[in-house]
């Protein structure tokens, strides 16, 4: 069977800095995979390398049967096939909540501006903002904000959503409304990949758990595991360390 | 109410008196601005009191005083120099449009390629407009176009033309191809490093010299050519700067969607970087607006040429000192108006980073 995201050899470099180190990384159709493990792990960079926001240095990136490499055609497919959420969330400053979630199907699918408005209305909608859709970005909060950024990627229809770090820049109250979205579209059968400090969120969502560490893959099991009985030395001192935070 | 015991009058004048000689610092502004205005009379006698509005005959302004009717007289020949009077009305057109055409562009709500469309419309209607000769109008060479007209086109039309360029040229020094990038610098640094007047000497004399004899480009096009790469340099550096401004997200979240190239750069980087810069942008186009002023040098008939011109009659005693000051006046009122809707728009951007 052919795995949505499949991972070999993957090596990446900054510098001297050996970012990733052999890194293999598998997720099947459906599956949900949260990635965690302390800063500077390189579980940013790992998901940064899915839509090649960063290129690799060595080793091969196959998303939904296409492999990442030089040819653009093949690059702008797979960002449209995988949908991206940033930590900062980055929206369009100059466009309203409905213009950030229209216009990017227009300008990457071709989508007609009827068709390209509907749809935006009724991903805002289910994300709980339809409200703000004529508002500018600066006026809404970080967790509407960060909701209107799910929406915009998802009208983008991605048969992947990726997510780095979606919770690390809001304040405390507001992660939970995130997290619920994001619930909700796990319920809803999407492949997804998480970028996370949300043990909470892992324990509830996920599949497995990849624990990552020094730029290589420490560990993987199903949550329940991981969070009671690790196998590593490593991921065992990063969870004590979790607990005792 | 304040203190019953004292009268409101008195502590009015009181407080007056405290405001203008209260302390030192007071008394020295108090006295500076007395010896201002003291020093300001006879230049407001000399442009009201004793100013001729209308006279019967030029003769009259010969008694001193500022001759205001001077520029009523010559008002025709100061806006719109040796262009025939019986056509003048195509020349007021071709005004109303060009300043329909910048506040139209000066909206973000406009900015895309509509606004393209129409900046090419405008332009074909302005020419034909100016230089006649279809639809029964009659021609009008470009060595009788001359006054506000010809400022406004030079200084709208060199920044329009510039734009594109300017982009170009920014994109390239961002970029990361090495020819781009230097190409780019070069011609920045080339075009920065001339005086504007060189440039325009350039364009109107040497020019045609190492053209081939039977190329002849217009005295008012070369001179519209250099005014726009000068702007396309400087325009460059402004827009470069707002490219800078522009945070890493914003690139990675178009690049995510899968949003192609140039679509990204059209349509989230540069409004975004645009908007940035408002400020110096304003201080470019004003300083272009006053930069036509030059075009004299080299013998174009520009606003300024034609008042300088129209000074010289001699049935008039000399009234250059009004001429200028009238030229100067429009210059205001065209830059004022630029900054001011410069902080209009500001104003507009910033509401919407607040609820």
């Amino acid at each position: 069977m052919t795995y949505a995201i499949d991972v070999q050899g993957l090596n990446k470099y900054y510098g001297a800095f050996h970012a990733l180190r052999d890194v293999d990384f598998c997720v099947s159709e459906r599956e949900r995979v949260v990635i965690c493990g302390p800063s500077g792990s390189g579980k940013s960079t790992l998901i940064r390398c899915l839509n090649k926001l960063e290129s690799h240095d060595s080793g091969h990136v196959v998303i939904r049967g296409i492999e990442l490499g030089d040819n653009l055609r093949d690059l702008d497919e797979i960002r449209r096939e995988a949908g991206m959420v940033f930590q900062h969330f980055n929206l369009f400053p100059h466009l309203t909540v409905l213009e950030n979630c229209a216009l990017p199907q227009i300008l990457s699918r071709k989508t007609s501006r009827k068709e390209a408005e509907e749809r935006a209305r009724d991903y805002l909608d289910r994300v709980q903002i339809l409200g703000q859709a004529a508002k500018f970005p600066g006026q809404l909060s970080g967790g509407q904000q960060q909701r209107a950024a799910i929406a915009r990627a998802l009208c983008m229809k991605p048969k992947i959503m990726l997510f780095d770090e979606p919770t690390s820049a809001l304040d405390p109250e507001m992660i939970g409304e995130v997290l619920d979205t994001m619930v909700a579209l796990a319920e809803g059968g999407m492949t997804m990949v998480v970028v996370t400090h949300e043990m909470g969120f892992a324990r509830r969502v996920a599949d497995r758990v990849v624990y990552m560490e020094a730029g290589e893959i420490v560990e993987t099991a199903t949550p329940d595991a991981f969070f009671d009985n690790p196998q590593d030395e490593r991921s065992q001192r990063f969870l004590s360390r979790l607990v005792k935070a | 109410m304040a203190n019953p015991n004292i009268p409101a009058k008195r502590s009015a004048i009181h407080r007056l008196f405290t405001l203008l000689f209260g302390d030192w610092l007071s008394i020295l502004l108090t006295v500076l601005s007395l010896g201002i205005v003291i020093g300001l009379v006879p230049a407001f006698n000399w442009a009201v009191l004793d100013a001729h509005w209308t006279v019967a005959s030029p003769a009259e302004c010969r008694a001193g005083g500022a001759c205001w009717a001077f520029i009523s007289a010559k008002l025709n020949f100061i806006l719109f120099g040796l262009y025939p009077p019986e056509e003048q009305w195509r020349a007021i057109i071709v005004v109303i449009v060009i300043v329909m055409l910048v506040l139209a562009t000066l909206s973000p709500k406009m900015w895309g390629g509509r606004l393209l469309v129409l900046w090419a419309a405008g332009i074909a209607v302005m020419l034909v407009l100016m230089n006649g000769g279809i639809l029964g109008l009659a021609y009008v060479p470009t060595s009788k176009w001359g006054g506000l007209p010809v400022t406004l086109l030079l200084a709208v039309l060199s920044l329009g033309l510039a734009f594109p360029f300017a982009i170009v040229l920014a994109l390239g020094r961002r970029g990361s191809l090495p020819v781009m990038r230097n190409v780019s610098i070069f011609i920045i640094e080339i075009v920065r490093g001339l005086p504007l007047v060189g440039l325009l000497f350039v364009a109107a004399i040497l020019l045609p010299l190492f053209l081939p004899p039977d190329w002849t480009i217009d005295k008012l096009g070369r001179t519209l050519a250099a005014l726009t790469v000068f702007a396309a340099a400087y325009l460059a550096e402004v827009i470069r700067g707002g490219l800078q401004g522009l945070p890493s997200g914003q690139i990675e979240a178009s690049q995510a969607l899968g949003i192609p190239y140039w679509r990204m750069v059209w349509h989230i980087v540069l409004p975004q970087a645009i908007q940035k810069v408002i400020p110096p942008l304003t201080n470019t186009a004003i300083v272009m607006v006053k930069n036509t002023a030059l075009v004299l040098i080299v013998g174009v008939f520009d606003m300024l040429s034609a008042a300088r011109s129209a000074a010289t009659d001699p049935a008039w005693p000399g009234p250059s000192t009004e001429a200028y000051l009238f030229v100067a006046g429009i210059y205001f009122v065209i830059c004022y108006g630029i900054a001011a809707y410069s902080r209009h728009l500001e104003a507009g951007i910033n509401s919407r980073n607040h609820s």
